[in-house]
């Protein structure tokens, strides 16, 4: 698809579901079920990218020790679960990356 | 009653220091969206067509992995559909205003103008002042948040551009996303929807289209809404075993 297609698209989409209940409000009712369904979204969304990201990385399974992406990214995961900071999350790991990049051979 | 002006001005100043966080966040997507190889001006446009960080850094990445257009527009929709939450709890509050400021407003709903307002009206709520420009209030929280990311978003572009690939910058992307997620597993729930969710993904990434990611996080979604349902009657079992 173009990519002038693809952010129109992307742009309908997110601002239909911004004003939808802004105009509809007395109008309809969110299910119960959506409602409780909505926060299991941004775990299971970003866990679905997150864990090929770091498995696949070559695009085949790969759990050997000489896997960095994998073994940067568990220990990111360690520090924005006791940190919850984003920035400090993102610069452990790539430290981790690029020094594992020079110690591990692959 | 204040002002429309000074609204907008109470708006913009509890906007900015959440721009502490919106910063790097907006720099980092621009130079993810260079090693993405997306063009400039394509990178920049979405920072205001589409105008939803998340979503934005989302779609990248599965622009980058050649994701199919369909795939993408789907799967922003289910990450974007938090904001109807948002959407249904400020209708109340823009009831009375003309389309053109419901237009407006709704463009600028994202989650950072809503924290800022919603905080501010359910404040005035429990003052029982109702203040009749509120939504001046929020247009000055809600340009505050697009001026900022559209400069945050440039800059990141520009920096992005000059970074070499040999500095495997686009795994930045997998860790801002590890660092959303990992601190809000605090409930079995949560965890079972994030762990399934990878663990699918992981098993159907050979599926035709990278349908793999829509299965999985629809799977993902389902057990979290499986486990949550289970826990308040296991909870309940246990507690009559307790009690004969």
């Amino acid at each position: 698809m173009n990519v002038w297609l693809l952010l129109i698209g992307m742009g309908i989409v997110t601002y239909a579901i911004r004003l939808s209940l802004i105009v509809l409000i007395g109008r309809v009712d969110v299910p119960p079920l959506i409602q409780r369904a909505l926060r299991f979204v941004p775990p299971a969304v970003l866990s679905a990218i997150i864990f090929p990201e770091l498995l696949r990385p070559g695009g085949t399974l790969d759990l050997s020790p000489g896997n960095v992406r994998l073994l940067a990214g568990v220990l990111a995961a360690g520090v924005a679960w006791r940190t919850k900071n984003v920035l400090l999350t993102i610069g452990v790991g790539m430290v981790a990356l690029w020094v594992l990049q020079v110690v591990i051979p692959h | 009653m204040r002002s429309p002006r000074s609204e907008f001005i109470a708006g913009v100043r509890a906007e900015l220091p959440l721009m502490l966080g919106v910063i790097p966040f907006g720099m980092i997507y621009g130079v993810l969206a260079m090693g993405a190889g997306l063009p400039v001006g394509a990178a920049m446009a979405m920072s205001s067509i589409v105008f939803a960080g998340s979503a934005q850094f989302v779609g990248v990445q599965l622009i980058r992995s050649g994701v199919p257009g369909m795939v993408i527009v789907f799967t922003t929709f289910i990450v974007n559909l938090r904001h109807m939450l948002y959407s249904a709890s400020v209708a109340p509050h823009f009831a009375r205003l003309s389309p053109r400021w419901k237009w407006l407003l709704a463009y600028l709903l994202t989650d950072e103008a809503y924290a800022v307002a919603i905080t501010r009206y359910n404040q005035a709520a429990a003052a029982a002042t109702d203040f009749a420009n509120k939504h001046w209030y929020f247009l000055g929280a809600g340009l505050t948040l697009w001026v900022t990311w559209q400069i945050s978003t440039a800059v990141g572009i520009f920096l992005g551009a000059q970074i070499p690939a040999s500095w495997s910058l686009d795994f930045t992307l997998a860790l801002t996303f590890i660092a959303l997620v990992a601190p809000a597993l605090r409930d079995r729930p949560s965890m079972a929807a994030a762990l399934s969710a990878g663990v699918i993904a992981v098993l159907a990434a050979d599926l035709p289209y990278k349908l793999g990611l829509m299965v999985a996080a629809i799977g993902g979604i389902a057990i979290g809404l499986w486990v949550e349902a289970r826990q308040p009657s296991s909870a309940l079992h246990r507690q009559r075993a307790d009690n004969p």
